[in-house]
């Protein structure tokens, strides 16, 4: 009888010690292979240009992508609540902050455009952080063209647009719709790339 | 019956075991010394708060640990933009005086591998000093050590709160030597190609709401060949 319960006893031991090979198994497959951050792509809506290089279009609907503005000396800020730094050293600068969409009007990335007032010339200067793709960093010229557009270079990016040069044009399209509920206006910014080689290995 | 529940019993225990040796385990994410704490170029120091409501602005999907500020923000529901956060943060100098603006935008990576101690986030940050110019810092960051010595013993403690000092690098690339990249954009910084690392000090945290007091840093060194080029703000700029 002790003999049989004694045995019974390794063999439940045994199914235990077999449940914890299996656990830390199963745990270091799961941790392995499963993604912990999957993000959500968006198709990359990229053209090929007449005259070389890429091009692709963002813009953001004016004013519900708009996610701050912020100056200083303005009366009411957004959003609200906001308390924009009253200090002597920020007074020439201002920031806005967007959401950006694609060509097919989905919201795709983040975007901060800032402006500082140097006696030089104004510093004018995108961050357009798309999650899934990268960063784009580009220097916008101070003075607008002809027809109120400008254009900045494309200083540098990250990850998808790290090896990536160009310029991007920023215009401002008044809404002519006339529909209730669309937006006033929406900024587009026409980014055009072109590749640099890389050297061969 | 009996053994199935034990089989569930050890399975279980094993994928406890398991996690705890990921999460404990010494060698995993152990972070080094900063390449640019030795550095002998000049480097420009900026701290900012770590706290939230600190910021200028702070948003994100609204529904993780850390509330948008100020409560009316627009959130980044979005699906593109559910693991991104963004903020705008005042910088100051080595006085602790207010030396400029600094955007940070960041979102959760694909590379991230917690089984080999990597909790990535890919951010970039947007920085103008008044004066001197702007720049565009482009890192991966690397929360696994704050994770462990934080979060973790935070969600332990029966008041769910860390209260302590923990000072620790958060850039983990995409430079060789875990440095970010720094692009200069206008006035003394244009042009230039330099390398910065992000670190936070943290001392006291709560599993709801997140940093409660906390500092970070910005560490950028410049090149070599701009400390006979650029004007020294005796404030900003350390000589190592």
């Amino acid at each position: 009888m002790a003999r049989e319960l004694s045995s019974g006893g390794n063999v439940l031991l045994k199914t235990f010690l077999v449940g914890i090979l299996l656990g830390i198994a199963a745990t270091a497959g799961a941790l392995y292979s499963l993604p912990a951050v999957d993000q959500h792509r968006e198709v990359s809506l990229v053209t090929v240009a007449p005259n070389g290089g890429n091009q692709e279009s963002f813009h953001i609907n004016i004013p519900m992508d708009r996610i701050m503005v912020g100056t200083a000396g303005q009366k009411a800020g957004l959003p609200a609540g906001l308390d924009w730094p009253q200090d002597d050293v920020l007074a020439g600068v201002s920031a806005e902050l967007f959401k950006i969409r694609n060509a097919r009007d989905v919201v795709i990335g983040v975007a901060a455009r800032t402006v500082a007032k140097e006696e030089a010339s104004d510093v004018i200067d995108w961050v357009l952080h798309i999650p899934a793709r990268g960063t784009l960093f580009v220097n916008m010229a101070p003075d607008a063209q002809e027809g109120g557009h400008r254009i900045g270079r494309l200083r540098t990016g990250s990850n998808e647009f790290a090896l990536l040069k160009g310029f991007v044009v920023e215009r401002w399209v008044a809404d002519t719709s006339g529909e209730e509920d669309a937006p006033a206006g929406r900024i587009e910014l026409l980014a055009t790339y072109v590749g640099t080689a890389e050297p061969f290995e | 019956m009996k053994y199935l529940i034990a089989l569930i019993i050890g399975i279980i225990s094993g994928a406890a075991i398991f996690a705890a040796g990921v999460a404990f385990n010494p060698f995993v994410g152990k972070q080094g010394l900063s390449p640019l704490a030795v550095t002998d170029s000049q480097t420009v120091t900026l701290t900012y708060s770590g706290v939230a409501s600190d910021d200028v602005v702070f948003t994100n999907d609204g529904e993780s640990r850390i509330s948008p500020y100020p409560e009316k923000v627009l959130q980044l529901w979005e699906a593109s933009i559910r693991q991104t956060s963004a903020s705008v943060k005042i910088l100051r100098d080595g006085r602790g005086q207010v030396a400029g603006l600094g955007i940070k935008i960041s979102s959760l990576s694909e590379a991230t591998r917690l089984f080999a101690g990597k909790a990535i986030v890919d951010s970039v940050w947007y920085v103008y000093l008044p004066g001197r110019g702007g720049m565009f810092i482009e890192q991966t960051e690397n929360y696994w050590d704050f994770l462990r010595r934080i979060v973790l013993p935070a969600y332990r403690s029966s008041a769910n709160i860390w209260q302590g000092s923990w000072i620790g690098n958060l850039t983990a690339g995409p430079g060789a030597l875990g440095t970010a990249k720094v692009a200069g954009s206008s006035g003394e910084f244009s042009g230039l190609e330099m390398l910065a690392v992000e670190s936070l000090t943290v001392r006291a945290w709560r599993t709801v709401g997140g940093p409660l007091a906390a500092e970070g840093q910005l560490l950028i060194e410049l090149p070599p060949d701009a400390d006979d080029e650029s004007p020294v703000d005796e404030a900003l700029v350390e000589d190592e």
